[in-house]
């Protein structure tokens, strides 16, 4: 198990160093996000109707955002056959699975992190100290899910001929729970609609169980739905 | 239902593939089937009696729920036939091509599921849709499996599409109960039994009885008739290559 841990980690660093070369996410994700959440204004003209839902419309976003890095995760992939040669050469699937849902998970959280500030500034949402450790959690918790659903299905979708479409139909459904789950704990971090603190933390529980359920399905399954 | 064999085959070879998808049992519980729905549509909508409060609209039950049992049912037939493929000692592509003949079926009958109890409940709740958590993961299963049957789609070998294909019906057996538990979380206050409030007449019973009974005869009739539908399809696609094959040598010998 260590090596598939080594891989991993080597995985997820080279993933991280293309990002840092390439800067795909911080050009093209990131402003993408941003304006969803503007969109979302437009579309619901009412600041209180913002406040209300604010912590569901960064976890919308997230999950909008997620779609395009998974696709841009996996093109990388799939350009030069890389994944291919991986599996040729032998490394296990589960430690490919691990690295990029690693990557993935980092690209997301800072993605977040940049969608909660903007939903401070434009939707009026405000950080209280007393939510700030509930919010951390519910990113980190949420975030292991979605990177692991998203790595798991967009290996399945990767590859040519029209597969880039099916992801969204794969993928979302899936997210669902995490949905549900992070926007109410963030609900509850935030203090939106009265919420308190305590409201949020079984949702973790939610979360957590979501994480591991996928994190040990997909090391296992990632194999079978990667192999062409 | 026939089928055609590519041009380029041999006499022989074509009447192989010639082969109808029914056999003399299909053809018995085809017979039963339709005897079941004619038995069903009169005891249906004639003789069974109105609903002292829903009136007619309680007649949508006969329909509606059988529809949810097959689907159910056949999302769980693809379940196990997916897990039967994986296990190394049952392998075969039989079990793959239940499995999506399965889930083919099951999505049409989600879909009738889903259209009926609408209809219903805007006749008695008022409105189409409510935020139910039954009715919720019933539409997130229809979406999954719409999903999967793409999946199936994406091409490659037989046993490509069967492992991938497999994998992904166990890993909706991981997500569907997921996403029921956070939908009943996030909506407690759903409604109680949809219909049945324990008010049905015995000839209510009778004629739900005889839909549930029949919904599963048609359920193992169109899965049969399906998967030998998929086994000719491989078979197609395995003479068609085999075809090119030769042709490409024969223009390579010349």
């Amino acid at each position: 198990m260590s090596s598939a841990w080594r891989i991993a980690r080597l995985v997820a660093a080279k993933d991280l160093r293309i990002e840092v070369r390439s800067r795909v996410v911080v050009n093209q994700v990131l402003p993408f996000a941003v304006i969803v959440m503007v969109m979302f204004a437009f579309a619901l003209d009412s600041d209180a109707v913002l406040e209300r839902v604010a912590p569901g419309l960064v976890w919308l976003a997230v999950l909008f955002s997620l779609v395009v890095v998974v696709q841009r995760s996996f093109a990388v992939e799939v350009a030069d056959g890389a994944l291919d040669a991986l599996r040729v050469a032998g490394v296990r699937p589960a430690g490919i699975f691990l690295g990029k849902s690693m990557a993935l998970g980092v690209q997301l959280l800072v993605l977040e992190a940049v969608l909660l500030v903007s939903a401070v500034v434009l939707y009026r949402a405000e950080v209280r100290p007393a939510g700030m450790l509930l919010l951390a959690v519910t990113a980190v918790s949420a975030t292991t899910g979605l990177a692991c659903i998203g790595t798991l299905y967009g290996g399945l979708a990767s590859g040519a001929r029209g597969r880039d479409t099916l992801l969204p139909l794969l993928l979302l459904p899936v997210a669902a729970p995490v949905l549900i789950g992070a926007t109410r704990a963030t609900e509850s971090a935030l203090g939106t609609g009265g919420a308190t603190t305590g409201e949020g933390w079984p949702w973790i529980g939610l979360l957590a169980l979501f994480a591991v359920a996928f994190g040990v399905g997909g090391s296992l399954a990632f194999g079978a739905l990667v192999d062409e | 239902m026939t089928i055609a064999a590519p041009a380029s085959q041999t006499t022989s070879s074509r009447s192989a593939l010639r082969r109808p998808t029914s056999t003399r049992f299909s053809r018995g519980l085809g017979t039963a089937v339709l005897a079941g729905l004619v038995t069903l549509v009169v005891l249906g909508l004639a003789v069974s009696p109105d609903d002292r409060i829903q009136g007619d609209a309680v007649r949508n039950l006969y329909i509606h729920v059988p529809s949810a049992w097959l689907a159910y049912l056949a999302f769980i037939v693809t379940a196990v036939s997916s897990a039967a493929y994986l296990f190394r000692r049952t392998r075969s592509l039989a079990w793959d091509r239940i499995a999506g003949a399965s889930a083919e079926v099951g999505v049409l009958f989600m879909a009738i599921t889903l259209v009926t109890g609408s209809l219903w409940g805007r006749i008695t709740w008022g409105t189409y849709w409510v935020w139910d958590s039954r009715l919720t993961t019933t539409a997130f299963l229809l979406v999954t499996y719409i999903g999967y049957l793409a999946v199936r789609g994406l091409g490659g070998s037989h046993h490509q599409r069967a492992r991938r294909s497999a994998v992904l019906a166990l890993l909706a057996v991981l997500e569907v109960p997921l996403v029921h538990f956070s939908v009943r979380w996030w909506r407690p206050l759903h409604q109680g039994q949809s219909v049945r409030n324990g008010e049905l007449s015995d000839l209510m019973l009778f004629t739900l009885f005889t839909g549930l009974v029949t919904f599963t005869l048609l359920y193992v009739w169109l899965v049969l008739h399906r998967q030998r539908v998929l086994t000719m399809d491989d078979m197609v696609a395995d003479r068609g290559l085999d075809a090119a094959l030769a042709e490409r040598q024969r223009e390579g010998g010349q």
